[in-house]
Order: C-alpha cells, then sequence, then structure tokens
C-alpha cells in the first residue's frame, strides 16, 4: 500500500521565530528545509525549541516570525485543520469516549470522506490493530495506544507527519522495537516524518538526516554518522555520544586538498588533523577524540595504531560492562580522558587501577572544535 | 487485597455504615412512610387530630386533577431555568477549566461564595433588583426595551430569573469538574485532525462533559421544579408552582393528605424523568 501518491514537496522553514509573550525565546530565526520523504529528527535537550517548531508546522503556535512551506503552498499562518499535517502526540491524545476505530476514522470524516471503512480496516491492519477496533484506548497496553496514535495521523495521508517524543512514554524494550516498527512504516507509506526526541539512540537508529538543535537554533544538521564522526560544536560532540575534549594550540596548516591538515600542538605532542575536521579559526582548540577511538596498551607494549602516541597515562578507574570496559586515564597533563574498549579478550584480562598505560589514537578520527565554546555543554541535559 | 480493603470487609464494614444507615432510617425512611400514610388518609381529619388511614387513593386523582396547571408551570419553569444554566454554566465553566489561568481558584470561589448568604436574603434582594422602581426596570424602560407600565417583578420572567440565579453555582460545579479533566491536548489533536471549532466542541468537549451535563442538569432541575420560595418572594398568584401549593395545603389549608399525595406525585415524576434522562444520556455508569 502506497500512501504516498499526488505531488508533495520539502517543508522549509525560513526565519523561523517564536517568541513567547514573557520574553522567552524558543526558537530562534531557524532556516531549515526537510527533503519530501525523509525520515527527519530534531534532536535536542528539554526546552530546546524542537517542540515548539514541531507545533509552529502543525499550526498549534503561531510563529512570531518567518515562514513555513511545503513545497509552494505557504501554511505559515493556516489554521491548524487546514494543513496538510498531521501530529503524533507525545502523550498520544487518543479520544477516550471512541473506539480505535472511531478515533481512527476521526481526521477522514471530518475531511469528509463518505465511508473510510476500507481506509481503516488498511491502516489498522498495517499498524497490527485489527484485533483492537472495537477496543477504548484505556484498555489497549501502550505500545498499543502508541499505534493507534500514528494509524490516526498516517490514515490521512499527511504530506509531513509531525512525531512528538512518540516512544517517550513507552519502556525500553517496546521502545527499541517501535523504532524498527516506525521505521518500517515509514519506508512503506514514503511520507516525510519529522521526529522530534531528546534521546540521541532513537534519532541517530531511525532518521536518515539528524538537526540538533540547542538553545533554540540548530548547531549541527547531518546524517547520524557525519553527527557522530565530524561534530561541530562541542555541544553537539557530547550531546551525540560522548567525548574527550583536549586543549590544543594550532601551529599552522599543511598539505592541500583533501590531504590538507592542521598542525596542533597537545601539551607538547603535535597532532595532525584533518581539515575537514577542523571546525575553528582561532589559535586555541578543543581536540576531540571519542572514547572508543582511544586505544591504550601496557606501558612498552607496541600499539596496533599509527597514529599519535602518549605514554605516562594512569589508569584510574574501570568498570567493566560485559561487552566493553570503560577506563578512566589520567594523562600526564592533569587531565582524565575515557577509553571504551571492546572485550576481545586480545590482551587477556582487564587493566588494574593504577596501571601505567600507553595511550594512541588514529589522527584522521579527531577533531578540532572552537575553544571559546564551553567543553561541558550538551552533558547532563537529559 | 489491600490493607483498605481489608478493613473495611465483614463486620467491620457494617459496623461503619451503621451511624450513616441509622441517620437515612430515621430522618429519611421514616419520614417518607409517614407522607405515604398521610397521602392515603382521608382528608376529613385535621393536623391537630390526626388522619385515619383508609387507603384513599382519590385523594391522587383530585390532587391531579385540581393541581395538574402547577405540576406543568413547575416543570416548565424548571425547564426553562435549567436551560439557561446549562448554556451560562458551560460558559463559566469552559472559561473557568481552560482560560482562567491564575484566576482559577478565584473564580471557584467566587461561583461558591452566595451559599455564604442565606438562600431566602439573595432572593429577596433579587426582590429589590426586579422591583417596578428597581435600576433594571427603569434602564430597560429607558432604551424602550420595556413599554412604560411594564414590570418584571410579578412575572413568570422573576421567577424563572430567580431559579436561574439561585441554581447557576450546581450547574458550574458539575460541569467544571467534567471539563476540568478534559486534556487540552485532545482540542489540539482534534484540529491536527481537521476538526474546526464547532468541531471539536461537538465531537470532543461535549461528550467528554457529558457526565457533567448530566449531573449539573439533574441538579439544577430537580429542585428547581419543587421549588416555591422563588415563586412566592418574586411571582404572583398566576406564577404559582407546584412547591407553593403544597405548602399551602400543609400550611394555610391544613389539607395533609393532598398536600401528601401532591408530593407523592411529584417525587414519582421526578423520578421517572430522571431515570429516563440518565438512561437516554447514556451516562448510567457515569452517575
Amino acid at each position: 500500500m502506497s500512501l504516498a501518491d499526488g505531488a508533495r514537496g520539502d517543508l522549509r522553514m525560513a526565519g523561523l521565530h517564536k517568541r513567547y509573550p514573557n520574553g522567552f525565546v524558543a526558537v530562534e530565526s531557524l532556516d531549515l528545509v526537510i527533503p519530501q520523504g525523509s525520515f527527519f529528527a530534531l534532536l535536542g535537550p528539554s526546552g530546546c525549541g524542537k517542540t515548539t517548531t514541531l507545533r509552529m508546522v502543525a499550526g498549534l503556535e503561531d510563529a512570531t516570525k518567518g515562514t513555513i512551506h511545503i513545497g509552494d503552498q505557504d501554511i505559515t499562518h493556516a489554521r491548524p485543520y487546514k494543513r496538510p499535517v498531521n501530529t503524533v502526540f507525545q502523550n498520544y491524545a487518543l479520544f477516550p469516549h471512541l473506539t480505535i476505530a472511531e478515533n481512527v476514522e476521526f481526521g477522514p470524516k471530518r475531511r469528509g470522506v463518505k465511508d473510510p471503512k476500507q481506509e481503516v480496516k488498511d491502516i489498522l491492519a498495517l499498524t497490527e490493530l485489527t484485533e483492537q477496533a472495537a477496543k477504548k484506548p484505556a484498555q489497549l497496553s501502550g505500545g498499543q495506544q502508541q499505534r493507534v496514535a500514528l494509524a490516526r495521523a498516517l490514515i490521512n495521508r499527511p504530506e509531513v507527519l509531525l512525531l512528538d517524543e512518540p516512544l517517550g512514554a513507552l519502556d525500553l524494550k517496546l521502545r527499541r522495537a517501535m523504532q524498527v516498527e516506525l521505521k518500517r512504516i515509514q519506508e512503506e507509506v514514503g511520507l516525510t516524518f519529522v521526529h522530534v526526541t531528546h534521546d540521541q539512540e532513537e534519532a541517530m537508529t531511525m532518521a536518515d538526516t539528524v538537526a540538533v538543535m540547542n538553545a533554540g537554533v540548530i548547531e549541527q544538521l547531518g546524517s547520524p554518522y557525519e553527527l557522530y564522526t565530524n561534530p561541530r560544536t562541542t555541544f553537539v560532540a557530547n550531546f551525540l555520544g560522548r567525548s574527550n575534549l583536549i586543549k590544543g594550540t594550532v601551529l599552522g596548516r599543511e598539505g592541500s586538498g583533501a590531504d590538507e591538515v592542521v598542525k596542533v600542538d597537545m601539551f607538547g605532542t603535535v597532532v595532525s588533523i584533518n581539515a575537514s575536521r577542523v571546525h575553528t579559526d582561532s589559535k586555541e582548540g578543543w581536540i576531540g577524540i571519542r572514547p572508543e577511538k582511544v586505544l591504550i596498551q601496557p606501558e612498552g607494549t607496541a600499539i596496533d595504531a599509527p597514529g599519535d602516541h602518549f605514554s605516562g597515562a594512569v589508569v584510574v578507574s574501570s568498570s567493566y560492562i560485559g561487552v566493553s570496559t570503560e577506563y578512566v586515564l589520567r594523562m600526564p597533563w592533569g587531565q582524565e580522558l575515557m577509553c571504551f574498549e571492546q572485550n576481545t579478550g586480545r590482551r587477556g584480562g582487564l587493566l588494574q587501577v593504577g596501571a601505567t598505560v600507553d595511550v594512541s589514537w588514529r589522527p584522521d578520527f579527531a577533531f578540532l572544535l572552537d575553544s571559546s565554546q564551553d567543553a561541558e555543554a550538551g552533558l547532563e541535559e537529559e | 487485597m489491600t490493607a483498605l480493603q481489608r478493613a473495611f470487609t465483614g463486620r467491620s464494614a457494617y459496623l461503619l455504615i451503621a451511624p450513616a444507615a441509622l441517620w437515612l432510617g430515621l430522618f429519611f425512611l421514616f419520614p417518607m412512610l409517614s407522607l405515604l400514610t398521610t397521602s392515603l388518609s382521608d382528608p376529613s381529619g385535621s393536623p391537630v387530630y390526626g388522619y385515619e388511614l383508609t387507603w384513599r387513593l382519590q385523594n391522587y386523582g383530585e390532587a391531579l386533577a385540581d393541581y395538574w396547571p402547577y405540576m406543568v408551570r413547575s416543570l416548565f419553569y424548571a425547564g426553562i431555568a435549567t436551560a439557561i444554566c446549562l448554556v451560562l454554566g458551560f460558559i463559566i465553566a469552559y472559561a473557568i477549566a481552560f482560560k482562567a489561568g491564575r484566576f482559577k481558584t478565584i473564580m471557584l470561589v467566587l461561583v461558591i461564595a452566595p451559599f455564604f448568604t442565606s438562600f431566602l436574603v439573595r432572593t429577596l434582594s433579587w426582590k429589590l433588583i426586579l422591583a417596578d422602581n428597581g435600576w433594571v426596570v427603569e434602564t430597560l424602560k429607558a432604551l424602550h426595551f420595556m413599554p412604560d407600565d411594564g414590570r418584571l417583578l410579578a412575572t413568570p420572567v422573576a421567577v424563572v430569573a430567580g431559579l436561574t440565579y439561585n441554581f447557576l453555582p450546581f450547574m458550574i460545579l458539575p460541569l467544571y469538574t467534567s471539563l476540568e479533566k478534559i486534556d487540552p491536548r485532545l482540542n489540539e489533536a482534534a484540529a491536527d485532525l481537521y476538526a474546526n471549532p464547532a468541531q471539536r466542541f461537538a465531537k470532543v468537549i461535549w461528550p467528554l462533559a457529558l457526565p457533567g451535563v448530566v449531573g449539573g442538569t439533574l441538579l439544577t432541575f430537580i429542585p428547581a421544579t419543587g421549588d416555591y420560595i422563588n415563586a412566592s418572594l418574586l411571582g404572583s398568584p398566576n406564577t404559582q408552582m407546584v412547591g407553593n401549593k403544597i405548602q399551602a395545603l400543609f400550611t394555610t389549608a391544613g389539607d395533609y393528605p393532598h398536600a401528601a399525595a401532591l408530593s407523592v406525585i411529584l417525587m414519582v415524576l421526578i423520578v421517572g424523568m430522571v431515570l429516563v434522562y440518565v438512561r437516554r444520556a447514556g451516562t448510567e455508569d457515569l452517575l
């Protein structure tokens, strides 16, 4: 079954701005194009403006400035019930007095579809709810209610489907299952999905493109791989996974084209960072390296990596979590770094706290961020 | 089974119910029986020397034949007052539940505030408001909404206005309780699903407020039907309700059997109407 028939267009927001009467700016001059048919995630901590953005697209919140278009159609000031957009609400907002079938046919009936029985049947089958059609929402489990909310929105074949933390109320196991399910349904119907979440894993698992939002602006936009491997700000580096950020002084550039590197002095060791991964022009910078890219070996043993090399680090703590072990290392300059090591058994046993180790990483995994940014940004923000 | 449930099973449950049961037995069941026997007694007795129970069913026929216009008028006045209360009460309750913000508590207190003064005093003050030389009548005349010899006091309008005023809080409170429970996101969801404001009201707000509507209309209609204060203070002999007649039969005419019969008829009528109404509204399980 294909729901994506008819001409559709990209969802475009230009200079979108939301200022509440109390002066709080929730969304600041947002420019964003969400390609038609894509699974797009708006990721950020609570209060970052992602839900406000979604509500402006749905028409539940007025934009202070800026425009919203779907294709050529300007919907900035259209009433919510006149927009080709549907929402899956955070707590589903199912109509408690209506059955599942009645909830699902609510949209088609309001649009004047005379007898939506067949469509209701199809969508209930797609969301595996056929058996529940005659029940009331209160009789359903959380996961089933979530699917009803999805079916109720999907049946209208909106040009854009907005999902506001749709999995937030589910337990971890169900959430994982629904992530896969949602992705499957999106691929099946081919509609544009805009998914708002604060869960980075959820965003990365499902979305083709992720926009990381913070304090009303988009910090970075890209594929999950791009965002994770080459974050542009300390906020993205910390909010999406974890990062070690080490102070460094920029020495200069070498090479050209794709091979151009920036040489950075990091507490006496000169490291090279590919120019495409350098996101600052200043003399100082944060050298970033993901914890799983940090390799360690007992002092004096060879490390299997052609990279930047440091000795004299001490293991401060280790936590064994089965599939991997998380070490905290104290570097010679006093800073503590994280190192996540797969338990391949290669070394035979864990490194003891207090052991002195050599540390290394491949230079192509490091990135350089602006030193004026807070190294703690994006930490401890859920 | 929770500790609370355990505490309320077996003998302790009966012990806990006992005081209330005793109270109701003494002050509800007994007077009801007394009313029923009186209604079937010979009217030739007197309040002083008592009435003889002769199972005189004619009392009912006579009461109905003589006083049915009062019954109809009561239902009519109470019906109109209830309808006005529903419209006004819904607007006020909706405003308090969804639009009042930080003024919510103040507004609720204002709704209840009239209860701090006597029902009688408040109705008497309406007599002043609606008086022939009062400001309401004078203003209406000045604006030519009313002929120069027109009046409000001693008209059906005054009685219905009094009933509406006196029973409005009983409409607002149950409506507010129902409306307040409605998640505002349901309204947003309906808007998102192509429902315009009128459809949102008809398909979401109204059905979810139905328990409050049923509760409010019952709490307004039932006491308004039996009310006699408003009709006697604000009305005229032509606006007398069944309550006035019952009161007159008891106090001035001393005809207890017919008064009792009329009371029983009124009671049966109201209970019957309530049952039909509740069944039709489909809210038995919500009451």
